[in-house]
């Protein structure tokens, strides 16, 4: 991964800054009247909850090259953490038990960092696996994570802040939107810190880093702390806003891998790439169902359409890792910059004067 | 008081089983000396040599006539990975090889699915699973077979590293790609041949695996039992791979009779992980892995 990050944007108002301000307005202002039900919770809410998952793992892997192949189990860690939160601290407030179930998945996620002090890359990679599997397991064996309900399932409870309850798929769209939208502003402005430049160096080259003074040790459980927290919180999207009926088995390695894939896919070491990636995650099954049924009919079943998909995104990966390294966005802004040069010119020139 | 005999029987149990781990480590391990990818397709490779062996019987191909059938496939297959996927990745980050493997145990997976079905297929290879006795231990006759397949198999490549052109250029292109590149070896032709002897292992692993297990898609995830395994023995050491199979093999079976009790069972999922992790932890290269040297 030895992609150069993007340089940090100055703070002068650019055609970014100009797109996601329609995007945001038109992510609240329009979609939220316009939306069907279906669009809402089968597409934009898992959508939400994956491009923060994978604006989490990306923190880990694409800013600070720790690759994680046990995201899953940290989602599975906020969803649980959250679910307890609520059903034994009577009264607790939904936003409190977030954010405590996000920090119990940073807590667990420094505990299956503390390896990556003496290990590195796929040493690393594998002993994240033992998170996805303890974890799995721990849920699933233990009765108390999910008060004794057979199996693990949990239900989800109402998503209520400051007395209003997010009911609905409406409600739901407009809760997980906001708190992804807090979220990626967080990251945002951690990235920019002396904490984000620390994550590059050692990504970069570790050993350099080292001799350069970056505090190895503590960037690195910083960097599993900050990732594993906003993978935490995504899962509590994940599990309450998206499914709001989950079990341990639904936080599986291919989970895991899926998420490794939309910040493959959608770009490493990309804000703008997690979201694409998983918006392309999200979409693309939905397309090819959709294609495989009108091409080919009723052979195109289900069992037909799983493989299918691994077959076209396994190609994907490959593809994008031979021809263009830094994923889907990179692609994206190749084709609009031409585009893009035309309009941020003359609004750069007017904020400079 | 301790029982002996059955402590003795459950160690032996898991060691035999761990020669199961050791042949399917070993095909990560070739590929990994000799170009520095962590090949996590070796799983799906697996699954997709049983697969077409399997199909190929149950639609009536005699014994050999598959086999043969299934090893060309695999030769192809190698060669085809080594064109499309690490050529045009050469010189790219292990990190970026690795994910490429990752797409690529997608592609074989979904590929040998759609193939030949997803229904769960039965594998005899004529080898009956009944136990004997040995001073008083009962060993499966099918473990001890397979063990000593393994054992062929692990002598031949040793054998063959050590004899011949092919295995003597396999050899110095692990030592150091550049130094072979400098004296006229054809990287692309020895990876080729070391694909196609990682296919080898996958069909041998994979008939093995599929007897025991039924020839399904969860024959892939072996390539998970294979990875403590290979933390622990060092990922560039064939006899790492082999010591460390044996030594997974037999604290797992230990660690489920004895430990697992004391937390409700089920413990087989991670326990490998958690040893392979704490040994890591003393030794960052595992066993007989190589050291690696920090340079800026």
């Amino acid at each position: 991964m030895t992609t150069a990050a993007h340089p940090v944007a100055g703070r002068r108002l650019t055609a970014n800054h100009l797109g996601i301000a329609v995007l945001l307005t038109a992510a609240y202002g329009v979609i939220p009247f316009a939306g069907s039900d279906y669009l809402l919770d089968a597409v934009l809410t898992p959508f939400l909850a994956l491009a923060l998952a994978a604006l989490g793992l990306n923190l880990l892997t694409g800013y600070a090259g720790q690759v994680s192949l046990g995201s899953a189990a940290f989602l599975a860690v906020g969803a649980y953490a959250a679910y307890n939160f609520n059903l034994r601290v009577h009264e607790l407030p939904f936003l409190v038990s977030l954010v405590a179930a996000g920090r119990v998945a940073a807590a667990v996620g420094v505990g299956f960092g503390l390896p990556s002090l003496r290990l590195r890359g796929f040493y690393l990679a594998v002993s994240t696996l033992a998170a996805q599997f303890f974890v799995q397991w721990a849920l699933t064996k233990f009765g108390w994570f999910s008060n004794d309900s057979p199996s693990g399932v949990i239900d989800a409870p109402p998503l209520a802040v400051a007395g209003i309850t997010f009911s609905g798929a409406v409600g739901r769209y407009l809760f997980s939107l906001t708190v992804v939208v807090i979220s990626t502003l967080l990251a945002i402005r951690l990235l920019r810190s002396q904490v984000g430049r620390n994550f590059i160096a050692l990504r970069d080259n570790e050993t350099a880093a080292k001799v350069i003074g970056v505090p190895l040790l503590r960037t690195k459980l910083l960097a599993f702390g900050v990732s594993s927290f906003i993978v935490g919180i995504a899962g509590v999207l994940w599990a309450f806003a998206y499914l709001r009926t989950v079990e341990p088995a639904g936080f599986n390695l291919d989970r895991s891998f899926g998420i490794l894939f939309i910040i493959i896919i959608g770009g490493l070491a990309s804000i703008r790439g997690a979201v694409l990636g998983a918006a392309f995650m999200v979409v693309f099954p939905l397309l090819l169902s959709r294609l495989g049924a009108a091409l080919l009919g009723d052979i195109f079943n289900s069992g037909v359409l799983e493989m299918s998909q691994r077959i076209v995104i396994g190609a994907l990966i490959i593809g994008l890792l031979i021809a263009e390294p830094r994923g889907l966005i990179a692609l994206v802004d190749r084709l609009a910059e031409p585009i893009l040069r035309r309009f941020s010119r003359p609004l750069s020139r007017s904020t400079q004067s | 008081m301790f029982d002996y005999q059955f402590f003795i029987e459950v160690l032996v149990g898991g060691l035999l089983s761990g020669v199961m781990y050791s042949l399917v480590a070993i095909g990560f391990v070739l590929i990994y000396k000799t170009s520095g990818v962590l090949n996590f397709a070796q799983g799906a490779m697996l699954l997709f040599a049983a697969l077409t062996f399997v199909s190929l019987v149950e639609r009536g191909v005699p014994f050999w006539l598959a086999l043969s059938a299934t090893l060309v496939i695999m030769v192809v297959l190698g060669i085809t990975v080594e064109r499309t996927v690490l050529r045009p990745l050469v010189n790219q980050s292990p990190m970026t090889l690795f994910m490429a493997t990752l797409g690529l145990s997608y592609i074989i997976e979904g590929a040998a699915q759609l193939l030949w079905g997803t229904q769960v297929h039965g594998l005899d290879l004529g080898i009956d699973d009944v136990p004997f006795e040995v001073g008083g231990v009962l060993i499966s006759q099918f473990d001890l077979f397979a063990a000593a397949i393994a054992g062929t198999l692990v002598t031949t490549f040793a054998l063959f590293f050590r004899y011949t052109r092919t295995g003597l250029a396999f050899r110095a292109v692990a030592d150091d790609q550049f130094a072979a590149l400098a004296v006229g070896l054809r990287l692309p032709r020895v990876w080729a041949a070391v694909w196609t002897a990682a296919g080898i292992v996958a069909l041998v692993a994979g008939l093995l695996w599929g007897a025991r297990l039924g020839v399904q898609f969860s024959l892939s995830l072996v390539v998970l039992k294979a990875l403590p395994v290979l933390v622990l023995g060092g990922f560039d050491s064939v006899a790492g791979a082999i010591v460390g199979g044996l030594l997974i093999g037999a604290i797992e079976k230990l660690a489920e009779v004895y430990v697992g009790p004391l937390f409700g069972g089920g413990i087989v999922a991670w326990a490998a992980y958690v040893v392979a992790l704490g040994f890591l932890l003393v030794r960052p290269s595992g066993l007989f892995g190589q050291k690696l040297v920090e340079r800026v």
